[in-house]
């Protein structure tokens, strides 16, 4: 027997895959046709499947606070996310725009600050921020570009419009998951991509390298470019691994690499010392230079800022690129684009308030039990209360934070996340809400949006927590060519 | 190639290689047991004097029974000469350096790794060993295989390439040291002594090949010949260290190192062997594995520890004709 869509749970959300109706949208209407016909037996099979080859390539994830399990393997969610190609096109562009403008963000707060100066943005979120390095003011990395990497996290809401939940900055992750994930689906279901026009993802690596290879400050066609990883005991080890095989560079601890006193890079080969040109780092700033930032830091290499001030190597993303990765000058996205591209912003950001504005600080006291409130600073779902599925205590202990801080702060409306459906552990299929990461890479020359994202979707019912640290899974995200719907 | 790296690939393929070699001695010793009638058998204890773990083990255990002996020597965690601890040692390393190895060979050693972590129970049940450890030695083999198949034949190659070959060579001459000490007795022609060394042979997957090269019945003094010298058996001590010397200068190894390979394989020449008896034999192994020890240790002082004062001008180009 075929598993029973007529008990699907359709209502009182967005549905990506299944209108209220219960019939399936255009774009996904092969893929159900498909799933229709496999019974639980079959949907079980495709399942343990999906488990095999996740345990086989080793694709794995670490949580912190685990002991022993530095590895556990990736869930995936063998039901994926498709989004019509059209639609995506326009959420490219939205993408470019946002972090073009970001890029000039950064660039003008290290530099002139004219945005604060015109009284665009408040001098005094600045100066409270954590992540404005002083020690970058004045720098001016290859054609100004500080976040080259950006993940951006999106979702839709009850009326299924896109928006931008948060950008990612400093050293996203979870590209490599987006491709394992496509590889998995492959093996799961691969009669599926005879009859749909999936388009492909694998392009990323060699988009990613041509963008690290371009920063190069040297002339030259083979800059030597290198992925730096504090190590396998890093939550996102597995990428780091993954993305310097997939590109053919060395993967260096900070071991691996000194500063000469010429104040250029070098990595330690069996044959001596060679000189580095461009570092896709991906240890956090504050850890990147023992000389500069953490003293005690043995992740990073000491003299590092040295060799990047004097433009001996390109740092990836630039140190201080973080200032634009915070919950509160995220809400200033739309008057940045509106500030430096003179355009309207096309990709919406979700309702924020801050608290450091009084008037929006009362608002988030009064109605902290209908609002998702966030520290500006941190990342994986750490610290976050959603108000709605929370205590009186945790939100009373919330309110003494905020109160204790409110620059570090945001607080947005719960969101009518839009969901998928998603095949459970007892083996039925039902809508669990999800959210999508693209990556966006930028050289200054040009832009490159992936084919969609990761698809990141809360295991638990009517959870709204998607990270993979606080139990989420994942699906393979389906950005579907417009012909395939001509054809249908 | 970074240095680390380097020295990671080396490791990973000693670990590997012991790990084979152990999977093979376990397996063999266990059928040599059904054929030894009750007190000819020197039992287990052999086997942890040739991975020379006998301090390690006496800390846990009492008697050398089989329950005992083969979990330490293939499960237990306490052991880092384990099976498991092998396996699981070159899972760890791979997983550093996972960007240079091709895809499917990392696959293989993590699907080796699960295999022995989901079957833990059968390597030291009777019935289910011969099997567990056919798999075991068998994942190594592909393994190998995948690795001479699909990864570049260059500097990271060439150091799994040494590490394999200088823990073979190493294996080998313990073996030999262990098996020939309770063996060897002269003018003592012990019964199943054939049996013995046809075991001692198998448990280096030598027989076949010995019997095609040496033709002969079997005895002590051509099995020691044969796996110490001769320059075909990929598994001989010669063998090994010509490699190594061929794939030294690959490397363009620095002088000393070459010479000391030099040296070690004079030493090893079929007449000079076959004359040793006892304790003069027991002597010359040892001095073979402290030859093989300075190999290891001149090959790190090159290339493991770079010096930090030079750079590096140009590519050195290997691979040379």
């Amino acid at each position: 027997m075929a598993h029973s869509w007529q008990s699907y749970q359709a209502k009182g959300f967005y549905d990506e895959l299944i209108n209220e109706d219960l019939t399936a949208r255009l774009t996904g209407q092969a893929l159900v046709d498909f799933l229709k016909t496999l019974n639980p037996t079959e949907m079980d099979n495709a399942r343990h499947v999906a488990d095999l080859a996740v345990k086989e390539m080793g694709i794995t994830f670490t949580v912190y606070g685990e002991g022993s399990s530095i590895d556990r393997s990736w869930p995936i969610d063998i039901i994926p996310r498709v989004i019509q190609q059209k639609e995506w096109q326009q959420v490219e562009i939205g993408l470019k725009q946002r972090v073009k403008a970001l890029n000039m963000f950064i660039n003008d707060i290290y530099h002139d600050q004219r945005i604060v100066k015109d009284g665009v943005f408040p001098k005094s979120l600045l100066e409270q921020s954590v992540n404005f390095r002083k020690e970058c003011v004045g720098i001016s990395p290859k054609n100004n570009i500080w976040a080259h990497i950006c993940g951006s996290d999106l979702v839709r809401d009850g009326e299924g419009v896109i928006r931008v939940l948060e950008d990612n900055l400093r050293v996203p992750s979870g590209v490599s998951y987006m491709l394992e994930n496509r590889s998995v689906m492959k093996r799961v279901f691969p009669e599926l991509f005879d009859n749909i026009n999936v388009l492909p993802v694998n392009d990323y690596p060699s988009q990613l390298f041509d963008m690290l290879a371009a920063m190069s400050p040297r002339s030259g066609d083979a800059p030597e470019v290198v992925v730096l990883t504090p190590g396998m005991y890093n939550s996102a080890y597995f990428e780091h691994c993954y993305l310097a095989q997939q590109m053919g560079c060395e993967l260096v601890e900070g071991g691996d690499l000194q500063v000469g006193d010429d104040d250029c890079v070098y990595m330690k080969t069996i044959r001596g010392l060679r000189r580095v040109d461009v570092i896709y780092r991906r240890v956090d700033d504050l850890f990147i230079d023992p000389e500069v930032f953490n003293a005690k830091s043995t992740l990073g290499v000491a003299g590092l800022m040295r060799a990047w001030r004097a433009g001996n190597v390109s740092l990836v993303n630039a140190p201080g690129a973080g200032v634009a990765d915070d919950k509160v000058v995220y809400s200033y996205v739309p008057d940045m684009i509106k500030y430096y591209l003179a355009e309207e912003t096309l990709l919406p950001n979700v309702e924020t308030f801050r608290c450091n504005d009084p008037e929006h600080f009362d608002y988030v006291i009064k109605n902290i039990a209908e609002l998702v409130v966030k520290p500006a600073n941190e990342s994986g779902g750490y610290g976050l209360l959603i108000g709605p599925h929370s205590t009186k205590a945790e939100q009373a202990e919330t309110i003494r934070q905020i109160k204790a801080d409110p620059r570090n702060f945001i607080a947005q409306p719960t969101l009518n996340l839009s969901t998928v459906p998603t095949l459970t552990p007892e083996n039925e299929v039902q809508g669990r809400h999800v959210d999508l990461r693209p990556f966006i890479l930028s050289s200054g020359d040009d832009t490159y949006v992936t084919t969609g994202g990761l698809t990141r979707v809360a295991m638990t019912k009517g959870s709204l927590v998607v990270n993979s640290s606080q139990g989420g899974g994942s699906k393979d995200t389906w950005i579907i060519a417009d012909n395939q719907e001509a054809a249908c | 190639m970074l240095a680390r790296v380097a020295e990671t690939l080396y490791w990973s393929a000693r670990y590997l290689e012991r790990a084979e070699n152990l999977s093979r001695l376990i397996s063999i010793n266990n059928m040599l047991m059904m054929d030894l009638p009750k007190g000819v058998s020197s039992g287990w204890r052999p086997l942890i004097d040739i991975v020379g773990s006998v301090a390690v083990y006496s800390d846990t255990y009492q008697d050398f029974n089989d329950r005992n002996v083969l979990s330490f020597l293939t499960i237990d965690e306490e052991n880092p000469s384990s099976l498991y601890m092998c396996v699981k040692s070159a899972r760890n390393n791979l997983r550093t350096v996972r960007e240079v190895i091709p895809n499917h060979v990392w696959q293989l050693v993590n699907s080796l790794y699960h295999y022995i972590q989901d079957n833990r129970s059968k390597c030291i049940d009777k019935r289910d060993m011969f099997g567990f450890f056919e798999y075991v030695t068998n994942a190594i083999l592909t393994i190998s295989g995948a690795l001479h198949a699909t990864l570049n034949h260059d500097e990271g190659y060439i150091f799994m390439c040494y590490g394999m070959y200088l823990e073979r060579a190493d294996m080998s001459s313990r073996i030999l040291d262990v098996r020939t000490a309770s063996l060897i007795h002269e003018g003592d022609e012990k019964p199943y002594e054939n049996l013995q060394w046809i075991s001692v042979l198998r448990s280096m997957s030598a027989y076949q090949m010995y019997r095609q090269k040496m033709g002969m019945r079997i005895r002590a003094k051509e099995v020691l010949t044969f796996i110490l010298t001769n320059i075909h058996f990929p598994r001989s001590v010669q063998f090994c260290l010509s490699s190594l010397s061929r794939l030294g200068d690959l490397l363009s190894m620095d002088p000393a190192l070459k010479a000391r390979i030099g040296y070690c394989q004079e030493r090893l020449q079929g007449n000079v062997v076959a004359e040793l008896h006892g304790e003069e034999l027991h002597a010359f192994i040892d001095a073979l594995q402290i030859d093989l020890s300075d190999i290891h240790q001149l090959l790190c002082d090159q290339f493991f520890i770079p010096n930090t004062l030079e750079i590096e001008q140009k590519q050195v180009q290997i691979m040379q004709a």
